[in-house]
């Protein structure tokens, strides 16, 4: 039923750290590895040896450079479905293949209802759901719903692939409707945000600012040693000691 | 957003068959002409034609055409499955008033009810088409409340000039069948023009520091995209026309889809009979050609929201 729920029990999610993020695209090909594979099967990728390979990934990183001149920055910025609390791609569908779990909120295609309309893609904002044309339907993110309830799996694996594989632990994963959770006191704390909150979607997916740069204006660092003299003066070792302890003091 | 053929030829060729509908019935309801079969047959029977034509040819922009059924299902929520609701319950009404004027040679009494059932459920389908668009929050050009007006509108002129040259084909055509028409094409002209006015003069207030929260920091420029080739959403979202053709298109179909129809139908106060289907014909090619580059501008002039994340300025 392409109606949405209510409520749902649960609000499961993501929370994407955008200050630890180092665009090492782990998660996009561990994303792509399990879903070919699990509820999403297969995840089709046209012309893959040829000219113009293209196909369908249900997680995508992008690099943006933000800002001008020395306080410029790369950011980068992993985008999937957000899972929203009121998505107009679940209502749009006609043949409620696109539908909103009241249990835990996670949006899912049922694979054998879709009729490759199309429409929920126009719908999305975020540009989170990616057409299938080998398979004829729509793929999109699932959290990993065959993960994250997978009692096969080790405790540890059930949760989302994305998250499992990332190496820096900027991915996080976990009920952000219970403000109790590890991943609502995260986004408490960093000041976690929606993305485009003006067009209503209500994403339940957060997104954990860049911190503030430290640099030599900012930083509060004090070092143990007096830096070696440029001019002439300090040895090798004391200049050894000095980074040494730079370094360790971070 | 990408100009889909099947749905281009869909949304115009339905939309020009239910205009006609909406034409023939409430005309033969109010005793416009007599109930002749053959131009029941014709008229009735083009209007079917491509309405149907245009329903198939939407199932081919599908992934999976043999489930389409399954869009019947719910018109609580989705103005695509209300379309699909509304476009198959019309065929009933048509039908009867069919059988009845094709085969009885009658369009009174009882088959009123059914000619006026049938005008509101072809008006409604219109109405279903262009909500679908309309209520697209992540199209600026789409999200307009003249949006649905347009499809209304051009629905009833565009059938309104076939429904000419159907009835110019068995009849001398009387004065109401001209002007009204003319004044529905008309309508439409305005309905557009003040639509592409409203278009341009909305706001492009979405930026990249928008969809990526980011502008605290400063400009936001898309320095990698996560993949070499286009993919589906790029392709699907991201179609882009120059500006430049763009008004030169939005020109040209205001030329074949106002100027030349309503010539034509002020010729036709004055010519002969038997040249009247003639010119009405040249209505229908032009009022035909002009509103396939109005449908195609609608989409590939429409900028998608989700761009943004691909390195688009605005939307």
């Amino acid at each position: 039923m392409t109606s949405l729920p209510q409520t749902t029990k649960k609000k499961l999610g993501l929370v994407i750290d955008l200050d630890i993020c180092v665009g090492c695209q782990a998660c996009v090909t561990s994303c792509k590895e399990w879903n070919t594979g699990g509820y999403s099967a297969p995840l089709s990728d046209i012309d893959p040896y040829g000219a113009d390979p293209h196909g369908s990934w249900l997680n995508r990183v992008h690099g943006y450079e933000v800002g001008e001149g020395a306080t410029g920055r790369t950011v980068h910025f992993p985008r999937s479905c957000l899972h929203c609390e009121t998505p107009a791609c679940v209502t749009v569908c006609p043949t409620g293949a696109s539908y909103k779990r009241a249990e835990d909120g996670i949006v899912l295609v049922n694979p054998d209802m879709c009729i490759g309309c199309k429409l929920c893609s126009w719908a999305c904002p975020y540009g989170a759901r990616e057409y299938d044309e080998n398979h004829g339907v729509m793929k999109k993110c699932t959290l990993c719903v065959d993960r994250i309830y997978n009692t096969h799996l080790a405790a540890e694996d059930r949760i989302p692939a994305c998250v499992r594989a990332c190496p820096t632990g900027a991915r996080h994963f976990g009920d952000i409707g219970d403000p109790g959770s590890a991943v609502s006191k995260l986004v408490a704390e960093r000041g976690g945000y929606d993305l485009m909150p003006e067009m209503g979607y209500k994403p339940v997916n957060k997104y954990l600012p860049p911190r503030d740069r430290r640099d030599s204006t900012t930083s509060t660092f004090q070092p143990a040693v007096e830096a070696p003299d440029h001019n002439g003066g300090g040895d090798r070792a004391t200049s050894f000691f000095a980074w040494a302890d730079k370094m360790l003091s971070r | 957003m990408h100009p889909a053929y099947s749905v281009i030829f869909f949304t115009t060729a339905s939309g020009a068959g239910y205009g006609l509908l909406v034409w023939l019935a409430m005309a033969s309801a109010l005793r416009g002409f007599p109930a002749d079969w053959a131009l029941g047959l014709i008229g009735l029977g083009l209007a079917l034609a491509l309405i149907t034509g245009g329903l198939l040819s939407s199932t081919a922009h599908l992934g999976r055409p043999e489930r389409a059924w399954r869009a019947f299902s719910q018109w609580r929520s989705s103005w695509l499955s209300r379309e699909g609701v509304l476009a198959v319950a019309t065929y009933i009404p048509a039908a009867i008033l069919g059988i009845s004027w094709v085969f009885y040679e009658t369009t009174q009494g009882a088959v009123v009810f059914a000619s006026v059932l049938a005008s509101v459920l072809a008006v409604a389908t219109v109405y279903a088409t262009g909500m679908i668009y309309a209520s697209l929050p992540t199209i600026r050009a789409w999200n307009q409340p003249l949006t649905v007006p347009v499809y209304v509108t051009l629905a009833l002129a565009t059938g309104g000039v076939l429904f000419v040259f159907v009835l110019s084909l068995f009849t001398p055509l009387p004065t109401w069948a001209i002007v009204l028409p003319l004044a529905a094409v008309i309508a439409a002209y305005f309905t557009k023009r003040f639509y592409w006015e409203a278009v341009d003069e909305s706001p492009r207030s979405l930026r990249p520091e928008n969809a990526t929260g980011l502008g605290h920091l400063g400009k936001v420029r898309h320095l990698e995209p996560p993949h070499a080739q286009a993919n589906y959403v790029m392709r699907e979202m991201g179609f882009k026309v120059a500006r430049k053709h763009a008004d030169k298109l939005r020109r040209l179909s205001a030329y074949l889809m106002f100027l030349v129809p309503s010539v034509c139908l002020l010729l036709l106060l004055v010519v002969s009979t038997y040249t009247a289907p003639l010119f009405a014909l040249v209505a229908v090619i032009a009022m035909g050609v002009g509103v396939v580059i109005e449908r195609w501008l609608f989409f590939a002039e429409a900028e998608h929201v989700s761009m943004l994340f691909y390195g688009a300025e605005a939307a």
